[in-house]
Parts: structure tokens; C-alpha cells; sequence
């Protein structure tokens, strides 16, 4: 269960190693509150299309397996964004199009076709949150690093996702910032993925450096051990 | 130390002289220009160009030891002033500490180290600091000194000394100075919302702004730039390929505009010594490293340069496009490479 979670979140992140569903991840990354509501949505999204996925499994036919999983998870990006344009009206403004378009995010089609099609129900519903929660952790933490530097808060405007109570979430780390507008902007986005996708390498690299070396030294020589 | 003798193929085209010696010919050529700059516009331009350098050498010091690449080649071939002298010119002599500081990190460790360091950039480094502030700091970027000779004339604007650009560079306008009191649009800004107001061209360029044939104080700036370049052009640091294309081809690209309809397009030689133009002509577009390196390459890319800066600045949202235009350029230079590969000697037909 540990690397089940561990390879989804980390070593086969669909963000950062996949580099699947960039689209929304670099679009409505400019917030850390445009992040979470986009992160929420795919996280639901991606398990409840794994767990229709799962449960047809048995009577899909090879042959039409696509066209059905794609009609499966428009119907449930349509009943989200309904759902989002109920209850969080304000946050459906400013995602915009990027809610419908979640219907051609590859990671949930992905997901679909490569492991809820060929595995038992729960696990399905599992691996689809596992993954989503990977891909909303990066798009989150994206949505951190622009924020901050773009306009020296985090959580703005966080009432468009939790209500009233949520105006008093706004933290203003660098009070009387002049803004930087790269960081908001597009390429602000490029920017932050790339930073991240370098850190996590450097980090594997360097595991993977020890791990070597701890393993020469076990190895040249046995009498220590 | 081992390394791989990986070359490309041919042809393989010598340098005539070491880095150091180039960017050395270089800065001596900016000098009457940047001369001309403090006589215009103050000392800005001097506080800005210190300041640049400092924050480019400290951070190529950092992405050095970082890449863990020795310290000493590297930091005493000037390039380093060289993109700091180039970006701080198209800085504002006013603007703010960080700008620059933030510009020259963009320049250094993005556009620079980023893609391997020193001859491994595809883009210009001081087009990307410029840019990158210019779309980041959009308000610091619009504030410009009046030049000198409008002080002058009167006008209630007032000019600033060294101590007070010191103060304004490092602790922003003082309460008592209003913006307005102390700055003035350039003359391409001038002419774009003039325009967007409805003025014509004609009424524009009377405006106090404007000298003879270019913005006032910018004309001259741009004479002693063209002066430099021929330095360079005199001692073959550079070829006549580059400047003669894009000065050629911004005439060639304006005029059609202007004919056409006078009001509202600018005329060739506003094009010429307004803005950025005659610096990427000599000094930003013949870099060797992110430019072309056939001889019939360096004129498709100078005229790419001019073609983008009119069409920019006759159509565009931004008042100058000289830095947009090289960095498009600088992306499609690999290409142009590869089609201007020049003909091996002997070889009949086209290659």
C-alpha cells in the first residue's frame, strides 16, 4: 500500500514525471485558490470515472473501449460542472473553460484506459484519487509559488471556494508588494513547472547517488558488515 | 580533465579574436553613446549600469560555482559588463533597484546559465532581462527622464542631480516630487498615445519630445551608437552584414507604412533613431552566439529584425519592439542556419 501511494504521488507523478493534463495545470495555476478548486474537480473527476470504468469492466468490449470511456467521463465533467456552476458560481466564472475541458485531461483518459479498465473496483477508486491528489498537490503548489511572487499573498479571494469565513484566509506575506506580472502571467507557469520538474529530479538524482554509494561501501567491504 | 572532442560538422569558421578582446572592443564602442546618455538624461544611466553590473557578476559568480565551472575564465572576459551596459541602456535611468536587479537575473542565470552559459544561449541575455521587466514591471518601465534640453525650455518639469537619482533609484520618489514633475514619455510612447488619441503624426512629432529627425536627446544617442558600430565595423569585430540589413530593411519596411498613410504610421527616420533600433543594429542582433553565422544568415536575420520591430511598433500594444523582435529572431536563427549553409568550395549547383 505504501509504494501504491508512493509511486502515485511522487515516483510516477502525473504532473511532474507524466507530464500529463498540462493544460489546466499551467492555465488556472495562478492562484493558490484557482488551483484547488481545478484540483478538487479533477480528483473527483478522475475517481468517480475510474469507478465506472471498473465497473463496466466486465461487459466492455475491446473494440468500443475508447468512445465509451470518453462518454463516461464527459457525463461526469458535465454533472461537475453543473455542480460547480450551482454552489461555486464565482470560482465557475473564473475557471471558465478550462472546467469542460477537463473531458480531455490525458490523465483521466489515461487512468481509464490504463489501470481502471484492467482492475478490481476499489483499487480503481483508489489509484483515480491517488493520482488526482498528485496532480492537485503540483498544480497547488504551482499555484503557491505564483501567487507569491506574482502578488506577495496566498489564499486571495479564497471566499470564491469556502464562503464568508473564507475572506479572513488571506495571508499577505509581503505587504505593499509592487507585483511581478511574469509570475501571474503564462510563462509565469512554464517557469514554476520547470522549477519543479528540476527540484524533484535534483532530488531523485541525488537519493539515487547515495543509495550507490551506501551500497559500494556495504559491498567492498564484506568484513565490516 | 576529459573531455569529448565533439565537434559539428563542417564548415568550421575560426575566431578572429578572444572573448575578452571582442566584448573589450565592445564596451569601448558604447562609451560615446553612454557619454551622450548623461548629457541627455543624467547620471541615471551610470548608477543603473554599476548597479546592473554588480547584480550580473554576482550571479554569474553563483550559477558558476553552481555548474561548478572555474571561477576566474570565466568572470574576466567582460561579457559580463557587456549584457550589463546593453540592458541597462534600454533601462529607464530612474527605474527602481530591483528592476535592474531582476532584469540582470533573467539575463544571467535564465537566458545565460540556464542553457549552458557562455556561448551556449539561444536567446540575446540582455533582450531577455529587457523583456522579461518590461512585461513584469510595466509602470517602472513607462518612466522616463526628460531630456536635457527640455529642462531648458521650461516647461515646469525640473531636473534631477546625482544625489536625487541615487535616492529615487534606491528609495523610490521622494513625497514631495510628484511623477509627473520629473518624468517624461519617450518619444515612441509619446507617439503611440498620441495616436490613440486621435492626433495625427504630423502634430505629434512638434510636441516637445521630439528633436530634429528622432526623439530629442535619442537622435544623438543613436548618432554616437552608429559611430561606435562603425568602430566595430573598423576593427572586424563585426561584419557590415548585420547593421546593413537591419537599417536598411526598417527604412524599406517603414516607408510603404508612411506613404500610405502619413497620420498614423511613423516616417522612416523617426523609425531609425527612435527607440532601440540602432543598438540592435550594432550591438544586440550581431551577437555571434544567439544571431546567425553565415554571412547570407546575418542579412535574413537583420532584416527579420527590422520587419518585426516596424510591424510591432506600427500595430503592436508596446510602443518598442526592438527586444520582442530579436528574441523571436534568435529562435528562428538554428533554422536560418540550416538553410544558408554556405556552399563548399568546388561544389557546383545549389547546395
Amino acid at each position: 500500500m505504501r509504494d501504491f501511494i508512493k509511486t502515485r504521488l511522487w515516483d510516477n507523478n502525473a504532473a511532474l514525471v507524466q507530464m500529463l493534463g498540462l493544460c489546466p495545470l499551467l492555465a488556472v495555476s495562478n492562484t493558490v485558490i484557482n488551483a484547488l478548486g481545478m484540483g478538487i474537480a479533477t480528483v473527483t473527476v478522475v475517481v468517480i470515472t475510474n469507478f465506472l470504468v471498473s465497473m463496466i469492466r466486465p461487459i466492455t468490449r475491446q473494440e468500443i473501449r475508447i468512445p465509451l470511456f470518453v462518454l463516461l467521463i464527459a457525463s461526469v465533467v458535465t454533472v461537475i460542472e453543473m455542480v460547480m456552476n450551482a454552489y461555486f458560481h464565482q470560482l465557475y466564472l473564473i475557471l471558465g473553460i478550462f472546467i469542460p475541458l477537463i473531458v480531455t485531461n490525458c490523465l483521466i483518459m489515461g487512468r481509464a484506459e490504463a489501470y481502471a479498465s484492467k482492475n478490481p473496483l476499489w483499487s480503481s477508486v483508489k489509484d483515480g484519487f491517488f493520482v488526482g491528489l498528485g496532480f492537485a498537490l503540483v498544480m497547488i503548489a504551482i499555484g503557491a509559488i505564483r501567487e507569491l511572487i506574482g502578488q506577495g499573498t496566498l489564499f486571495s479571494q479564497a471566499h470564491l471556494l469556502f464562503g464568508d469565513w473564507g475572506r479572513h484566509l488571506t495571508l499577505t506575506l509581503i505587504p505593499e508588494y509592487s507585483g511581478f506580472l511574469v509570475a501571474v502571467l503564462p510563462p509565469g507557469a512554464f517557469f514554476a513547472l520547470a522549477l519543479l520538474v528540476a527540484l524533484k529530479n535534483k532530488r531523485d538524482a541525488n537519493q539515487k547517488e547515495k543509495a550507490r554509494q551506501s551500497h559500494k561501501a556495504t559491498t567492498s567491504n564484506p568484513e565490516s558488515t | 580533465m576529459t573531455t569529448a572532442l565533439n565537434t559539428s560538422g563542417s564548415p568550421h569558421i575560426p575566431a578572429r579574436f578572444s572573448v575578452t578582446k571582442v566584448m573589450g572592443w565592445v564596451l569601448l564602442a558604447l562609451v560615446p553613446a553612454i557619454t551622450a546618455h548623461v548629457f541627455y538624461f543624467g547620471v541615471g544611466i551610470v548608477i543603473q549600469i554599476l548597479l546592473a553590473t554588480a547584480a550580473g557578476y554576482l550571479f554569474e559568480g553563483w550559477c558558476l560555482r553552481w555548474r561548478q565551472q572555474p571561477l576566474k575564465p570565466f568572470l574576466t572576459d567582460l561579457t559580463v559588463p557587456v549584457t550589463a551596459v546593453l540592458f541597462a541602456l534600454c533601462l529607464s535611468p530612474i527605474a527602481p533597484w530591483y528592476v535592474a536587479v531582476v532584469g540582470m537575473f533573467f539575463a544571467i542565470v535564465v537566458a545565460k546559465h540556464l542553457y549552458g552559459g557562455l556561448g551556449n544561449n539561444i536567446f540575446n541575455p540582455a533582450m531577455v532581462g529587457f523583456a522579461t521587466i518590461l512585461v513584469a514591471f510595466p509602470q517602472s518601465m513607462s518612466l522616463w527622464l526628460p531630456p536635457a534640453g527640455l529642462i531648458q525650455l521650461g516647461d515646469n518639469l525640473q531636473s534631477i542631480g546625482w544625489q536625487q537619482t541615487l535616492y529615487v533609484v534606491f528609495a523610490g520618489l521622494p513625497a514631495d516630487i510628484s511623477v509627473d514633475a520629473v518624468t517624461a514619455a519617450t518619444p515612441l510612447t509619446a507617439l503611440k498615445t498620441g495616436l490613440q488619441q486621435g492626433f495625427a503624426q504630423s502634430e505629434i512629432v512638434t510636441g516637445a519630445v521630439f528633436g530634429d529627425f528622432g526623439g530629442l536627446g535619442w537622435e544623438w544617442i543613436a548618432n554616437w551608437l552608429f559611430l561606435g558600430g562603425l568602430l566595430l565595423l573598423f576593427k572586424r569585430v563585426i561584419t557590415w552584414h548585420v547593421p546593413a540589413a537591419v537599417l536598411m530593411t526598417t527604412i524599406a519596411a517603414a516607408t510603404p507604412f508612411y506613404l500610405f498613410n502619413a497620420d498614423i504610421y511613423m516616417s522612416p527616420q523617426q523609425h531609425v533613431f527612435s527607440g532601440g533600433i540602432m543598438l540592435a543594429a550594432f550591438f544586440i542582433a550581431t551577437d555571434p552566439t544567439s544571431g546567425c553565422s553565415s554571412n547570407r544568415g546575418k542579412i535574413i536575420f537583420g532584416a527579420g529584425v527590422a520587419i518585426l520591430t516596424v510591424l510591432i511598433r506600427n500595430f503592436g500594444a508596446y510602443p518598442d519592439g526592438v527586444a520582442f523582435a530579436v528574441l523571436l529572431m534568435n529562435l528562428s536563427a538554428p533554422l536560418i542556419d540550416r538553410l544558408t549553409i554556405p556552399q563548399p568550395y568546388g561544389k557546383k549547383g545549389q547546395p
